[in-house]
């Protein structure tokens, strides 16, 4: 049983990242139907960031800060520059587009750091936390409370704030948003450095526990996509509940029958989902307009 | 497309293919130019499932590890000809493509997407992981086709960057005259149907997922043949070749060239396959430029290259 237990913590762990990235490519396919694939270079850019400011001497929450609001430039920039000139492309460009973006973040980011992998130190310390049996490691429930924190702030965000709305109200309909006067473009550019900050955040709290280095966002990119879709695209509790599911599934998977194959079993989970779901687990029924 | 621009298509492919060596200072630049033509290959697949058809796939390359695969292990583990095993991956491609085609292609969009990236991923894992039949990811040696050695007995003595040179151009003008004679056929244009609407397509009584799944396993077996053309010439492969990076250079040197023509297909292969020989010299900024490349690309050419400059060419605007 306290295998068991050790096994859902880190998987909780993980999930919480994945969580945090399934939410950042929520916010965006929310305000514009783009997916984002250049989500896991946020979390790398928060990360690497963070290091390097932390290392030329700035104490570590204000290096944080640097690395978010930095990053969150980049996603403004990265919609300024890529996204808003390529409206209405179909979605294989768009693809090719979020990921060329995503090759070109990590080409910058391996020349202007480098190519090893780093750390900071956790922010209370490494000493484990014991918890029926299992224990935890006290950066987790800092990556499970912001994964939490962030959840509900989106969520009161959304449906409590005008602004919120107004983004709900752009990626319902644009064109009607426009014409009820939500400035679209403004929630665009809004949507891109939120998700952007929120992936910041992720790569901040989890670089003490998983390091990170120029090449780490690919890979992050491909399961907060896949926590999304597990959810159902667009949906916030989707993609916190998908997130943290894929995360569980994989500790379990690793745990129980192979380390090897925990990031298959994610997969295939995801396909057998979609194969009964096809559009998610909170999936609301979809119609075609013909 | 007339019978008339399919002709044009297939003598100007075979003239570049025939015409180029002419300009080619140094081994080197054959084994270049075999690579564009295996690329290529595997992007005509490419152009009849996304051009065509109007469906995405993000795990492609699970196919050309499949078809690689099959040529380094048969004939280690059944003792059969590269060859035969070149045949046997493109029907194991087709039925995996079948299996994993019937149920996923009902997906639309992203979730396609994420679904076919799942099946690359897991072909890839696999092939990496286990190590004890597959060499792992350090990857494994292939042997030799034997083709080049029989050519020298009957007079015709190559080198082995022009026998491939040659051999990957002839599988190249092969697969596009066969991708270009499904577009005209009833099938090619009931697929091109359903890229137009699937709804107004099944109300014409169009059997959409039997075509959608005939245009994912043809362009699975394009895949594999490709896979086996890379792993013979090679004569060695590793699990990259599966990888989701490979798969995504499908996709992109389809879309870039143009994904609608097999001209395009060829030309984006081209580029992507030239580009990184040429950015060695900046290797730093390899990546740098490459995603520079895919997103100016796709943000100022939006249907690929060759159509857009066919369009300024003949001088529409839009």
């Amino acid at each position: 049983m306290p295998e068991l237990m050790q096994f859902l913590l880190s998987g909780i762990t993980v999930g919480a990242v994945y969580a945090l990235i399934a939410l950042g490519f929520t916010i965006i396919y929310n305000a514009s139907d783009v997916v984002n694939f250049a989500q896991g270079e946020f979390v790398m850019l928060g990360g690497m960031i963070t290091v390097f400011t932390y290392a030329a001497g700035l104490p570590l929450p204000l290096a944080a800060i640097v690395a978010i609001v930095l990053t969150a430039g980049v996603g403004v920039l990265l919609n300024k520059l890529a996204i808003e000139p390529a409206r209405g492309a179909p979605v294989v460009s768009l693809i090719i587009i979020t990921i060329g973006a995503s090759i070109f973040i990590r080409g910058v980011a391996q020349v202007v750091f480098d190519k090893q992998l780093h750390r900071f130190p956790a922010f209370s310390g490494d000493a484990p936390i014991a918890v029926l049996g299992a224990t935890i490691l006290p950066q987790s429930l800092w990556v499970i409370a912001g994964a939490m924190a962030v959840f509900v702030g989106l969520y009161l965000f959304f449906t409590r704030t005008l602004l919120g709305r107004a983004v709900l109200a752009t990626a319902n309909n644009r064109m009607a948003a426009q014409l009820v006067g939500i400035n679209t473009k403004y929630v665009m550019t809004l949507s891109f450095a939120l998700s952007a900050a929120i992936g910041a955040l992720g790569g901040v709290l989890v670089t003490p526990i998983t390091l990170v280095s120029y090449d780490v966002g690919i890979g992050l990119a491909l399961k907060g996509f896949a926590a999304a879709m597990l959810g159902g695209m667009g949906n916030p509790k989707g993609a916190l509940v998908g997130g943290i599911l894929l995360g569980i599934i994989e500790a379990l998977t690793a745990g129980y029958i192979s380390s090897q194959y925990k990031d298959a079993a994610a997969f295939v989970v995801i396909i057998a989902v979609l194969f009964a779901m096809p559009n998610g687990l909170f999936a609301k029924g979809s119609t075609d307009r013909v | 497309m007339t019978r008339h621009t399919k002709l044009v298509t297939l003598l100007v492919l075979a003239a570049l293919i025939a015409v180029a060596p002419l300009f080619f200072p140094s081994a080197f630049y054959y084994r270049v130019g075999s690579l564009v033509f295996v690329n290529g290959l595997a992007v005509v697949g490419m152009v009849i499932l996304i051009g065509y058809a109007g469906q995405i796939s993000l795990g492609h390359a699970g196919f050309v590890g499949i078809g690689a695969y099959t040529c380094a292990l048969g004939p280690l583990y059944l003792g059969i000809h590269p060859s035969i095993a070149a045949v046997l991956g493109a029907i194991l491609s087709a039925v995996m493509a079948w299996l994993v085609g019937r149920p996923i292609l009902k997906l639309k969009g992203y979730y396609l997407g994420v679904a076919t990236l799942g099946f690359g991923v897991l072909v890839s894992m696999v092939l990496s992981k286990e190590g004890a039949i597959t060499g792992g990811p350090d990857g494994i040696a292939v042997p030799d086709l034997g083709l080049r050695g029989l050519l020298k007995d009957a007079g015709l003595n190559l080198t082995n960057a022009e026998f491939w040179y040659a051999f990957a151009g002839l599988a190249l003008l092969l697969g596009a005259w066969i991708a270009l004679n499904i577009y005209n056929s009833p099938t090619g244009r009931a697929l091109r149907a359903l890229h137009g609407s699937e709804v107004a397509a099944r109300t014409v009584g169009i059997d959409v997922p039997r075509l959608k799944l005939q245009a994912f396993v043809i362009s699975a077996v394009y895949a594999s043949a490709a896979g086996s053309l890379l792993a013979l010439q090679n004569k060695f492969i590793t699990p990259d070749a599966a990888g989701f990076m490979h798969s995504i250079e499908m996709v992109t040197m389809a879309v870039l060239g143009g994904a609608g023509s097999v001209l395009g297909a060829v030309f984006g292969a081209a580029i992507l396959t030239i580009l990184p020989q040429v950015l060695t010299v900046f290797q730093e900024y390899e990546y740098i430029l490459l995603g520079l490349v895919m997103m100016l690309v796709m943000i100022f050419l939006p249907e690929g290259i060759l159509p857009s400059i066919g369009r300024r060419l003949r001088g529409k605007s839009e």
